[in-house]
């Protein structure tokens, strides 16, 4: 649950009383009418205007109604223009698949996700090999828009449907012992061209991780859908984590293992080049990447025309939320 | 006189194939056709082109003597001007596209960033080369004209700097062009060693 602070609210926000009164015999009159709408909307998402020449992703049967019912959470939104849905779909960092842009769009197309298999493990409760759809069917999915900043200092503004990592992880019950939750995409150098590369500077499978109390905060999605649809192979089908105030190549894709942990797990860039990556990877416009500076980024899709520059924010605007996760610590030690 | 139509012809044939890779990413640009992120696009389209005239001039004397190619040798003069120009569009394209020529960013982007500083490097030294590839130059410049341009050489290992500090996930790239450069810089010391040698043995010889 999002609360919205005190301080926060400035006095021009605040409706005077006659305003109030005003709209309050207005809303009166209407609330036949409001109810009425009401009963009649099926589904709150947006039905989003996608190009009819670029492909759509159902997503299996069981999945598709969970995607019908899912609705927007109006505490997590953002006024900021969307990124079109061609370039969420076609401008993708997923190395698994090539390590152009365009590339995990192109060989990613065959990539069949379903049955899929998550194992949950370690300090858990139920640990077990799950199927997909059982993880999720319990949940109500919610559709959040959120800002998705790229180490690469290009950010989009993304509308996902997931469920917060906290309900699933709630589900499977870590126990006390469980201080980091651990990630790991898929290793299948057959179904994964990108990971039979001679020149890949990763070691796979991809992994990452986030300290428990950053898994439980209610920012923290897992995401099956993008768009009003099921996520694209090439955007980290079928599941993947969204975590919206860190660099993007915390949120991995397409998730075969949560293990929970004791100790602080080796995540996949921070082993590939401490220096530049770290564990935390919280997004801060004031410790710069040691080739490139992060006080500003480029929202894409930018035209030859606007490079759309804008300040980068710290924590890619969510410090209200997840700024007292790190609490006395130094963050450009624990970048 | 048909030879030298004929030279002609392969002279307006040459300048412009160089051209085709600039007419090929503005189509690109104009018909919108380069994804999400089209400045980054172009930067890096015209930075390889701008690297793949400067490996091509170089690769020209090892071809000559390996294969015996010397017809595009009377090529490398355009082709080193090539890269001269494509270097210059790819630095023009990262200040307008990239950047947006903010000046604070541009400042910070050569002071602050090591990469973008040995590119820079490279492309301010590839100038006075530039300027003084004419006939009339290398007439005034007699001997000096041949040590003045042999900063190719370390302007092919600025750019391969430069090309490394850019890694991120693959080194096919460095590999690749390292190989390559590997290659044609090592060809140039070995064609050396062996003159000296032959004129030490014609010294001895002659002694």
């Amino acid at each position: 649950m999002l609360i919205k602070k005190a301080d926060k609210i400035k006095p021009s926000e605040i409706t005077s009383e006659s305003v109030y009164l005003n709209r309050r015999r207005f809303m009166q009159g209407l609330a036949g009418t409001a109810a009425l709408i009401a009963a009649g909307s099926a589904r709150a998402i947006p039905e989003y205007d996608l190009d009819s020449d670029l492909p759509r992703y159902p997503g299996p049967d069981w999945l598709q109604g969970l995607l019908r019912a899912s609705e927007p959470n109006a505490a997590f939104s953002s006024q900021e223009d969307l990124a079109p849905y061609h370039s969420v779909i076609s401008h993708n960092n997923f190395y698994e698949f090539g390590t152009g842009k365009k590339d995990p769009a192109k060989n990613a197309q065959n990539f069949n996700t379903d049955p899929w298999k998550v194992e949950i493990s370690g300090e858990v409760d139920k640990p077990g090999v799950y199927n997909l759809e059982d993880i999720v069917k319990p949940h109500r999915l919610e559709e959040r828009i959120y800002r998705l900043r790229c180490v690469e200092a290009w950010s989009m503004v993304i509308p996902w449907i997931g469920l917060p990592l906290s309900q699933l992880l709630k589900q499977v019950g870590p126990n006390s012992k469980a201080k980091y939750v651990e990630f790991t995409t898929l290793q299948d150098p057959q179904r994964m061209p990108g990971q039979r590369s001679l020149f890949s500077s990763l070691d796979w499978p991809y992994v990452e991780a986030l300290r428990i109390d950053e898994a439980m905060n209610p920012l923290t999605l897992l995401a099956v859908g993008v768009y009003g649809n099921a996520l694209p192979p090439q955007n980290g089908a079928p599941l993947r984590l969204v975590v919206p105030w860190k660099y993007g190549f915390k949120s991995i894709k397409s998730i075969v293992r949560i293990r929970l942990l004791e100790e602080m797990p080796k995540v996949t860039w921070n082993e590939t080049a401490p220096r530049e990556y770290g564990f935390y990877a919280n997004v801060n416009p004031a410790v710069n990447h040691p080739r490139w500076s992060q006080a500003t980024e480029r929202r894409l899709p930018s035209s030859l025309f606007n490079p759309n520059v804008i300040d980068t924010r710290m924590f890619n605007g969510y410090a209200d939320e997840v700024a007292h996760l790190y609490a006395g610590m130094d963050l450009k030690k624990w970048f | 006189m048909q030879s030298k139509m004929l030279r002609l012809l392969q002279w307006w044939f040459m300048f412009l194939a160089a051209l085709l890779p600039l007419g090929w990413i503005s189509y690109n640009a104009w018909i919108f056709n380069l994804g999400a992120d089209p400045a980054k696009t172009i930067v890096d389209f015209l930075g390889q082109w701008a690297l793949h005239f400067l490996w091509i001039s170089l690769a020209l004397t090892p071809l000559k003597h390996l294969l015996g190619w010397s017809g595009l040798l009377r090529y490398r003069r355009m082709l080193g001007l090539y890269a001269l120009f494509y270097a210059c569009l790819h630095l023009l394209s990262f200040a307008t596209f990239i950047v947006g020529w903010r000046w604070d960013l541009l400042l910070q982007a050569f002071t602050e960033r090591p990469y973008i500083f040995v590119g820079a490097t490279a492309l301010l030294l590839m100038i006075p080369l530039g300027i003084t590839s004419t006939k009339g130059w290398q007439r005034r410049l007699k001997k000096r004209w041949g040590q003045l341009h042999s900063l190719v050489y370390l302007i092919s290992l600025l750019v391969m700097v430069h090309l490394i500090w850019l890694i991120r996930a693959s080194y096919f790239d460095a590999v690749l062009y390292g190989a390559i450069l590997a290659w044609m810089l090592g060809y140039r010391l070995y064609l050396k060693r062996r003159q000296l040698q032959r004129r030490r043995g014609t010294a001895a010889a002659g002694s």
